[in-house]
């Protein structure tokens, strides 16, 4: 007696069309199912930071060090940055500028550049290249080696005793950097724009203070808090969430800044047009702002 | 009525595992593990790598969660508890981690001072008194103090994990394989330590390990557990729940093989063979 060879069920099912349909439909179930799951963890992980930084104070021994960490030891390179950046700026902007006469404008550029984009950017990218990284890397290992389980057999809860001193660090000193940054790129553009090209100083000074406001100083400094918010969150959740070993370890410090950086141009984006459209709401003129 | 009320709680265990399953994404863990320890018992959690010994303590203090059954404490259901409900009844347990887990960023005085800083109202010089007291029982000198941790050997690591974990007198105090890693004297003077806190203090304790030694010598009853990926469906986990002499005089094969340190059949499994060849292949081996 002949038999007919029968195909598998699942061969037929996996070549046909409805089959690579239901596939692809999986799929992407898949990654939207775990895009949202990612998403709720996230935010579960900040509700109950916030929900432990209304309960109980931390410790100041845990204050502190982070403050440290956080301002003091980022302050010469946010310093560093924020004048080279505004040193180039006055390099690759002058002859441009000088070509239709308006040189004496490049204070306005420069420094209206420097308050509202570049200072809290910048200031916000060294925070997460600097100390992000390193709040991932360092949680990261207290994971693995099981110092957060030990905290937490203790009866400190490790999100009161390691998130929210990075937290607060992060978002009260994020703005005295910005300022720094800002400060220093401004000095650094009138030291090559009026020292080096001899710009008249006059000029440049009255067009910058036409042109920047405080509304301008404001909105970047509005934006800083929300990148040092973002930064501390980011770089905690990867430093709980760690892969074990050397490899997870190092994966969540770049996954850290990665995300970080990211959450920091989204943010920009973001703030810079709703802060724009607060403006224009109570000045509709484009008045200026003080 | 009154009589028996108190018969009854006195009766009641310390700690009560109901029905507990534990999966870590779809890696099954635990399953419907059911287990009750008395006070002042110390209990030996014996099992191959991997087969959720530590997992199953870690259930019990609340820092895994389990996805079916009851772990209650004292009464209390660790999982209905709220953080910081959880929080302040962790001070009733001590947590002897594998490889310690003392914090890098402090000193051997902080590491052994963290949770009376944390929790306890007492002045910097009681503080100090305490973790020196606490030190020396676990045979320490003064002057480690001040050092960290990375200065210390393996076995002055896990004598300051001990210390750590008994400064605030736990009533549960878990050891999660205290001897791993450590030379066979070093492994006594814990063993040792394990038997001197238990006559000092009236703790409970668990204590997780491969080391037959430390089993035998500190251990009022062993339990063991068996990895899921090993059992017929329905079958339960926990193989062997007896006292030392029991465990030697039990003909459970598999309980057997765990104690001698045979590797049987599971030396079979790695070469490819069948279980019947692998019994075969024993067989005529020992012949």
């Amino acid at each position: 007696m002949s038999t007919v060879p029968s195909t598998p069920n699942h061969e037929i099912f996996d070549h046909s069309y409805l089959g690579k349909t239901a596939s692809w439909v999986a799929d992407w179930g898949k990654l939207i199912l775990d895009t949202l799951v990612a998403f709720g963890a996230f935010s579960l992980f900040n509700l109950r930071t916030f929900r432990w930084m209304f309960t109980r104070l931390p410790r100041s021994e845990t204050i502190w060090p982070n403050f440290y960490r956080v301002g003091v030891s980022s302050l010469p390179v946010v310093a560093l940055t924020g004048t080279f950046i505004g040193m180039v700026l006055a390099v690759q902007s002058y002859f441009q500028f000088r070509q239709i006469g308006l040189e004496t404008r490049l204070g306005a550029v420069i420094n209206m550049t420097l308050v509202r984009e570049l200072g809290p950017v910048l200031a916000a990218t060294m925070l997460a290249g600097r100390v992000g990284s390193a709040m991932a890397a360092e949680l990261g290992t207290m994971r693995v080696t099981e110092q957060i389980d030990a905290l937490a057999a203790m009866g400190a809860h490790p999100l009161h005793y390691l998130v929210v001193p990075r937290f607060l660090a992060c978002l009260f000193l994020i703005p005295t950097l910005t300022v720094m940054a800002d400060f220093m790129g401004v000095a650094g553009g009138h030291f090559y724009g009026v020292t080096w090209l001899e710009i008249d100083i006059h000029h440049y000074w009255s067009n910058s203070i036409q042109a920047v406001t405080n509304f301008d100083l404001m909105v970047g400094l509005i934006k800083s808090v929300f990148f040092g918010a973002a930064i501390a969150m980011v770089s905690c959740y990867q430093g709980f969430n760690c892969d074990a070993g050397a490899e997870g370890v190092g994966r969540a410090s770049t996954n850290s800044f990665v995300q970080s950086f990211v959450m920091i141009l989204l943010l920009d984006l973001v703030l810079g047009i709703i802060l724009d459209n607060f403006y224009f709401m109570f000045y509709p003129d484009g008045a200026s702002f003080f | 009525m009154m009589i028996e009320q108190i018969m009854d709680e006195q009766q009641q265990p310390l700690v009560e595992i109901k029905g507990v399953s534990v999966s870590f994404e779809n890696q099954h863990i635990l399953r419907d593990v059911q287990l009750q320890i008395p006070a002042g018992e110390t209990l030996v959690l014996l099992g191959e790598s991997g087969c959720g010994k530590t997992v199953l303590m870690k259930t019990i203090i609340g820092l895994v969660h389990p996805n079916r059954g009851d772990v209650l404490f004292d009464g209390q259901d660790i999982n209905r508890l709220n953080d910081q409900e959880l929080s302040y009844l962790r001070l009733r347990f001590g947590f002897v981690f594998q490889n310690a887990a003392l914090f890098d960023s402090m000193t051997i005085g902080q590491n052994v001072a963290f949770p009376l800083r944390q929790h306890g109202r007492f002045t910097s010089a009681q503080i100090r008194d305490m973790v020196i007291a606490r030190l020396s029982e676990v045979g320490l000198p003064d002057s480690v103090v001040h050092k960290k941790p990375a200065e210390l050997s393996g076995g002055m690591r896990k004598r300051v994990g001990l210390a750590r974990a008994l400064i605030m007198n736990p009533e549960l105090i878990m050891y999660d394989e205290p001897t791993t890693g450590l030379d066979p004297i070093m492994s006594d003077v814990i063993n040792e330590l394990i038997i001197r806190t238990r006559r000092r203090n009236p703790v409970t304790s668990i204590v997780v390990t491969h080391d037959m030694n430390t089993a035998r010598k500190v251990a009022d009853r062993l339990v063991m557990l068996m990895p899921l990926s090993r059992l017929a469906p329905g079958e339960s986990q926990i193989i062997f729940d007896g006292t030392p002499a029991e465990l030697d005089s039990t003909r459970d094969r598999r309980v057997r093989q765990f104690v001698n340190g045979e590797a049987g059949e599971r030396l079979m499994e790695m070469r490819g063979e069948s279980p019947a060849e692998a019994t075969e292949t024993s067989h005529g081996s020992q012949s």
